[in-house]
């Protein structure tokens, strides 16, 4: 397995010298985003940490294993070859459609905060030389909550696999569907689910990886019909969230309910997989289902 | 004054004509309460239109099911779990026509709601109507669905048995079949639970009934903090009938009798029958792949944004 790794590797670095004729993304070119303190306290653990030596070790506490929630940039940055990423499909505009007060002005200062268009990019990128078509959900962007733009990103994001004829890889991480869009928000399951089968039917990989948090009209539209579904360590998912589930049966929940271990235990995630680990992961599945033509 | 106070008010002075029994004075007085519900329940507010959609005396999906079949057999059970009680499915008959219904029922009284779980399925309910629609597509019979339900139900144990994927399996299988399929919104279409019984062919709903992300109560505690303010948050949502026909969410609204469906429940499902006769047959032209093809590009249309900067896709 290592050797074919390798070969695909060997690969990429005979390729780039032809680097130079990729359109050079936005986003690759930005800097890695350290938070502002030097040293900050873990939530966990309650250390202080090293911020610098954490962004190092891939935004996974030192101390305690904790694995920080992470920007879509970021996220590129220790997931993909750099240099590799191309965006796609950017500069779609959030509109209004129930005139909510003060919609506008929020999107419009998530989107300063976090450089992106929405809560959701895409685009082409190499794992360890494997080409795919990569998605990430940010959720610094409105709690990566999906409303119409997201669920056309994510629709669009297949569309273009099946076009490219890849593999899609989708890093999700959201608080479920957007309140504020209404029932265009709730339509978006229903066109990202078919987004999912178009691009099954086409006899292509859907990796879906779920991050600390996945909760809501995400988890029961795309993020869990994956043909294969990591998931991170202590990472968040399910329908209802806890705070709603505790009002409705009306007592404390377990330890542990809703991580992502507890969920591979129940049987709905294939493999918990640590961060540091995760690339080598999705290459090698990538690589297993490469297309012999 | 909300559309209980009215409704109240007008059956207070039903119950008391009846007690005076003096004919010409009753007819008089009837004739004027036809007056005051034209002039006060014509109009009705978004909220007001929540409170029909939840009305006690509603007709519930049993009450259709059995206007709408000729005759009816219950199929029950998911074959992995247990039957789910808040979700009803089987074959029936409309005017000759073999169809499987898939229906979410609700309570009449409290012991039965309880039964039912207020209509919010678990998900070997979902799981459940999943494997009668795809008996259905076996046997190439179309598909109408009932939808009536706040929301999916959000346990402890359907968390464990993964109401998300029963969610979206349901989602991506529905669009998946080539016989056609039409959703009927009785009363409350709550959030994924409704969509995952919604995604059809042909959506219709009753003029009283609701379709929202969430209940007026959880969207005004998420976005405004306070549960009281459910009231206000109906008007913002545009959760009623009319609003989500002008979004082309929904395909056709069936009349309702003035003041709400149980004012004269047998014209509700008369109306709602010939609403769906007539779906149906303009369904039943199209071959399965068009239908198909169809069902899939209509929701791929979904969506309020504006786009600029085309790439190459």
């Amino acid at each position: 397995m290592n050797n074919l790794v390798k070969t695909f590797e060997n690969r990429r670095s005979l390729k780039s010298k032809f680097k130079i004729a990729r359109t050079k993304s936005k986003i690759t070119s930005s800097k890695i985003d350290v938070p502002k303190g030097l040293y900050e306290k873990c939530p966990t653990c309650k250390e202080t940490v090293n911020m610098k030596n954490t962004v190092d070790n891939k935004f996974i506490c030192k101390n305690c294993g904790e694995h920080f929630r992470v920007r879509a940039i970021d996220r590129l940055k220790i997931t993909v070859d750099s240099g590799t990423f191309v965006e796609k499909g950017h500069g779609y505009i959030t509109l209004n459609p129930l005139f909510q007060d003060g919609y506008e002005e929020k999107i419009s200062d998530y989107k300063a905060k976090t450089n992106l268009d929405e809560a959701y990019i895409y685009g082409y990128a190499e794992i360890n030389g494997v080409p795919t078509v990569i998605g990430i959900m940010d959720s610094y962007f409105l709690m990566g909550s999906m409303g119409s733009v997201v669920g056309e990103k994510v629709t669009k994001s297949f569309e273009y696999a099946m076009y490219k004829k890849l593999p899609i890889i989708i890093f999700t991480a959201s608080g479920g569907a957007r309140m504020q869009e209404g029932i265009f928000s709730l339509m978006q399951m229903a066109k990202t689910s078919q987004g999912v089968l178009r691009h099954s039917k086409m006899g292509l990989l859907y990796i879906s990886v779920l991050t600390n948090p996945t909760t809501g009209g995400v988890t029961a539209s795309f993020a869990t019909l994956g043909d294969i579904i990591l998931a991170e360590p202590n990472a968040l998912v399910g329908f209802a969230g806890p705070r709603v589930i505790e009002q409705t049966i009306n007592q404390k929940l377990p330890e542990g309910f809703q991580r992502s271990e507890f969920l591979e235990k129940k049987g709905f995630i294939d493999k918990v997989v640590n961060r540091n680990d995760l690339k080598d992961t999705l290459s090698k599945l990538l690589i297993l289902h490469r297309r012999i033509r | 004054m909300n559309i209980l106070d009215k409704e109240r008010k007008v059956r207070e002075l039903e119950s008391k004509i009846d007690e005076l029994g003096n004919k010409e004075i009753t007819s008089k007085l009837k004739l004027e309460i036809d007056n005051y519900k034209q002039e006060s329940m014509i109009n009705l507010t978004s909220w007001d239109r929540v409170l029909l959609a939840r009305h006690q005396l509603r007709p519930t999906s049993k009450e259709f099911i059995n206007y709408l079949c000729d005759d009816f057999i219950e199929l029950r059970g998911d074959r992995l779990f247990r039957d789910d009680k808040s979700i009803i499915g089987g074959i029936g008959t409309i005017n000759g026509n073999v169809v499987t219904i898939i229906a979410q029922q609700k309570g009449k009284s409290l012991d039965e709601n309880l039964e039912r779980n207020f209509a919010m399925p678990h998900p070997e309910g979902y799981r459940k109507a999943l494997r009668l629609m795809k008996q259905a597509e076996k046997f190439r019979r179309p598909i109408i669905t009932l939808i009536d339900t706040p929301g999916a139900y959000p346990g402890l144990e359907a968390e464990e048995r993964g109401q998300g994927e029963a969610i979206a399996r349901n989602l991506l299988e529905m669009s998946n079949f080539t016989v056609p399929t039409i959703a009927v919104i009785i009363g409350e279409g709550g959030s994924g639970g409704a969509l995952a019984l919604g995604v059809t062919n042909k959506v219709i709903m009753l003029e009283n009934a609701i379709y929202s992300i969430l209940s007026p109560e959880g969207y005004a505690t998420i976005l405004w903090k306070d549960a009281s303010l459910a009231s206000k948050a109906a008007e913002v949502m545009k959760l009623t009938s009319y609003d989500l026909e002008e979004f082309g969410i929904i395909d056709r609204i069936v009349k309702e009798p003035l003041g709400g469906a149980h004012f004269d429940k047998t014209l509700t499902f008369k109306n709602t029958k010939k609403a769906i006769l007539e779906e149906l047959y303009s369904l039943r032209k199209l071959t399965g792949e068009e239908l198909r093809e169809s069902r899939m590009d209509k929701y791929r249309e979904f969506g309020f944004f504006q786009r600029f900067n085309y790439d190459n896709l």
